[in-house]
């Protein structure tokens, strides 16, 4: 046989498993496919995405997850209305997502030569996100310990630390090495994405996020509701993988 | 070295919308057809199911139906000052990979163009004057009529089924339709979508200040439907996991949905993933192409000769594949020569954001494609004289998700986080919707693509470079319609309303639209065209690029996928009818 060969169907499956932009071409994995002569199926060849475990810090050290643990829970803060960044997981859900692809920009164009660029070509360091938090968590507490008398971020009053927040923000807290600012939009946005993506990758637990503004997840039926206007949707959020209330949990 | 395969009919680089109805017509006609695609073969039962698919942080926000810009990106810069850099992560526009292409991932609008759309130039000129578009602007006729290509619309809106109330049928206005829209040899295959709470409140203010609100045609399915392949697709039920996912209900239009189980019935079509073209060959004349080249995943490089080749892959990528390949001229914009990589276009879309007040609007009930529009301004619909631009699009209501990542509306001057960021987005979310303008963007000289001299990709091959600002016209019309909606917008008496006209200069850090439009342009001229009038190429008769966006002369006010595959299934018919029985130049 001359033509290309190919592998079985489940063994290039297997390496689609992962949930983030990771999937690399590799020139190496040998899995072209031949499809003729019917559509193909096999069985265990999907791909879902792999639940986050509970368990210790994956890429974080105690200190960063400590640090990153108060951030998140001001940038999203506890309340009446709900829990904060903290209590709903986002902490853990940016440190697996550091510790995967994400974390090492997979997939993303890495080649050099690196040069600055105009704000409408987008970013263009060859820093991943992973070597960003690392940086950048270090320089906030040095920033913090420099600033409070040796106190940690965590130590300091909501008060202070919500100034310390919206100085990075506006640029009045300057990092050393670091963009203030451009490390804030990260944590924010990863923020966000813990509080709001489905809890199956660690964050927005018990649906929190969901909850706070009546977003019922990941259903896929709502013919009976689409004409009921004005009406409040009457269901709760579910998750991939169901409810908390439908299983027993430690 | 490569090793060479046995001989095809037919190669065809890209199994998306376009190469899946070429490749169905052609081996149905009996011939032997091979489609190479570069990414993985996908499918709705394995790849999309509903068991897990409405994921918004692996699909919609890590991409992972899309390409890997480690594999291929382009470079970006808005002008010649300054020096173009890789798009290292994509965002304004969103390339898919795989089986089924963008088809997999797009919403479903399904539009026409306008009749004057295809003959732009001269019904502007001849209505205004030649003095009424900018000496720099290049847009030009298209080569084929709106009447010539009725018939295929109508055959691709057949296949997909799509959702919609005609507004002219063969010249008789219907009401509830587009009345602008051209003639249709036919009502839609299946009835309008049911809306939401938040389209219905944007028709009522429509019709209240004088406008026609329709609903937009869409490939997400109202009613199960058999297509004319005999392909069973399912109701759709409004799940808002839509655009950048796949469908797990067989609802939303695609080729896996409309093409791929009656293609892979024939015993003499394959198909070959996960496998990159890299060049098409030429004989030593350079007026005939030989076949191709791909690289599989294991670094294996492959010949497979073929009497005809058809470039199918997405429009950016059918543009680098001919320079790369060699095969027309590139485009040069300070001479003007050239025709490979000319009239990059795209599309200029605005907003407007409302809150209401006291409303429940379920923002989260959607599908790619539903929604309430209106198209009194779009194209040639409204008299231009004084306005000081041409061009137009349509806007509305389209409420294709509220997925949280990304859809967390707040009123003005809301903090992006804190204790006032978490009631104003608790208080908002239900009641707030955005509106859209869908615009035109006319072509121009200094808009175009080229391969970069220093970035390339992970075979060493240079990436291509875009070149692209918005111009004043598209911006005047942006700032123009935008007004146009937020009038339309006050009569729903918001509690808030945020006008947001697109502005200068383009951006490839935000999300607008995947409809990146021209470089292999169709036209009557070489000198002016890639590809003749059946997607031809001029120089390299065994050559078609069938209905690509890239054979857009300029981009309309309106979503490509409908012209694309109207100009599919042109192709197809004339390279069966005409071109098989006497292979060469058919213009």
């Amino acid at each position: 046989m001359m033509g290309p060969v190919s592998p079985t169907r489940m063994s290039r499956r297997s390496l689609l498993a992962s949930t983030a932009g990771a999937l690399l071409i590799s020139a190496t994995s040998g899995r072209a496919l031949t499809v003729s002569g019917g559509m193909p199926w096999a069985p265990n060849t999907a791909s879902p995405p792999v639940p986050v475990r509970p368990g210790p810090w994956a890429f974080f050290t105690a200190d960063e997850a400590s640090l990153v643990e108060a951030l998140v829970d001001r940038l999203i803060p506890p309340d009446d209305r709900g829990p904060g960044g903290r209590d709903a997981g986002c902490a853990v859900f940016i440190d697996r997502q550091l510790a995967g692809p994400y974390g090492r920009a997979g997939g993303l164009y890495m080649r050099p030569p690196f040069m600055p660029g105009a704000p409408t070509q987008g970013y263009q360091m060859p820093n991943t996100p992973a070597a960003r938090y690392r940086a950048g968590l270090k320089a906030l507490a040095d920033y913090v310990k420099d600033a409070f008398g040796g106190k940690s971020f965590r130590e300091l009053s909501s008060q202070d630390q919500d100034g310390v927040l919206a100085g990075l923000e506006k640029g009045s807290v300057v990092l050393k090495d670091v963009g203030g600012a451009q490390f804030l939009d990260l944590v924010l946005q990863n923020t966000m994405e813990g509080f709001f993506a489905d809890p199956i990758y660690g964050g927005n637990r018990e649906m929190a996020g969901w909850k706070l503004i009546g977003f019922p997840g990941a259903r896929y039926d709502y013919r009976d509701w689409v004409e009921r206007h004005n009406e409040p949707y009457p269901l709760p959020p579910v998750g991939i993988m169901g409810r908390a209330d439908w299983t027993v949990r430690e | 070295m490569a090793q060479k395969l046995p001989p095809k009919d037919v190669v065809i680089i890209g199994l998306g919308w376009t190469g899946a109805i070429l490749a169905y017509e052609l081996a149905k006609a009996g011939l032997d057809v091979v489609a190479i695609e570069r990414g993985p073969w996908r499918d709705t039962a394995t790849d999309f199911p509903p068991a897990y698919v409405q994921d918004e942080l692996r699909y919609a926000i890590r991409l992972d139906l899309f390409l890997r810009p480690a594999q291929e990106t382009l470079t970006f810069r808005n002008n010649t000052g300054q020096t173009a850099l890789p798009i290292r992560e994509w965002a304004s526009f969103l390339p898919g990979n795989g089986v089924g292409g963008a088809g997999v991932h797009w919403n479903g609008q399904t539009w026409r163009f306008l009749p004057t759309d295809f003959q732009v130039r001269s019904h502007l000129e001849q209505r205004y004057g030649k003095g009424m578009l900018p000496e720099d602007m290049t847009i030009q006729d298209w080569p084929v009529s709106y009447d010539e290509l009725e018939p295929y619309y109508d055959r691709f809106e057949k296949l997909c089924g799509t959702s919609g109330k005609a507004g002219n049928v063969r010249g008789v206005k219907q009401d509830g339709g587009n009345p602008f829209e051209g003639w249709r040899s036919s009502e839609y295959p299946t009835p309008p979508l049911k809306q939401p709470y938040g389209p219905t409140l944007f028709a009522e203010a429509a019709r209240k200040t004088g406008h026609s609100p329709f609903p937009q045609p869409a490939s997400n399915l109202s009613e199960a439907y058999v297509n004319p392949l005999g392909i069973k697709l399912g109701q759709c039920t409004f799940c808002g996991f839509c655009e950048r996912f796949g469908c797990g209900n067989y609802s939303k239009s695609s080729a896996q949905t409309c093409v791929l189980p009656a293609l892979l019935r024939f015993p003499n079509f394959s198909a070959q993933t996960e496998s990159e073209v890299t060049r098409i060959n030429l004989d030593s004349t350079g007026k005939r192409a030989t076949g191709v080249t791909y690289v599989d995943t294991s670094g294996n490089e492959w010949e497979q000769p073929a009497d005809l080749v058809l470039v199918c892959a997405f429009a950016l990528f059918n543009v680098r594949l001919l320079l790369l390949s060699g095969i027309g001229k590139p485009y040069e914009p300070q001479s003007g020569q050239g025709v490979v990589g000319r009239n990059y276009a795209y599309q200029t879309m605005s907003a407007v954001n409302l809150i209401l007040k006291d409303k429940v609007l379920n923002p989260f009930i959607a599908t790619g494609a539903i929604g309430m529009i209106v198209d009194d301004y779009n194209g040639d619909n409204f008299d231009h004289a004084g306005l000081g631009f041409v061009g137009g699009g349509y806007m509305g209501a389209y409420q294709t998700n509220a997925r949280p990542i990304l859809t967390r509306p707040l009123p003005k001057g809301t903090p992006r986080w804190g204790a006032q960021w978490k009631k104003a987005t608790a208080e908002t979310y239900q009641r707030a919707m955005s509106l859209g303008v869908h615009a035109s963007s006319y072509s121009y000289r200094d808009c175009w693509l080229d391969l970069d001299p220093t970035y390339k990709d992970h075979l060493g091959r240079p990436l291509m470079r875009m070149t692209f600002d918005f111009h004043d016209n598209e911006l005047k019309a942006a700032a123009y319609l935008t007004d146009r909606l937020a009038d339309i917008a006050r009569a729903m008496d918001p509690a808030e309303i945020t006008a947001l006209p697109r502005k200068g200069p383009y951006t490839i850090t935000t999300y607008q639209t995947t409809h990146n439009t021209g470089g292999t342009v169709m036209g009557m001229d070489p000198a002016t065209s890639v590809v003749n009038r059946y997607c031809q190429s001029w120089d390299v008769h065994n050559v078609f690029v069938p209905g690509g966006a890239s054979v857009f002369p300029q981009n309309h006010g309106y979503n490509p996928t409908n012209t694309v595959g109207a100009l599919a299934y042109w192709t197809a018919d004339a390279i069966r009818d005409r071109y098989l029985k006497n292979p060469g130049p058919l213009m």
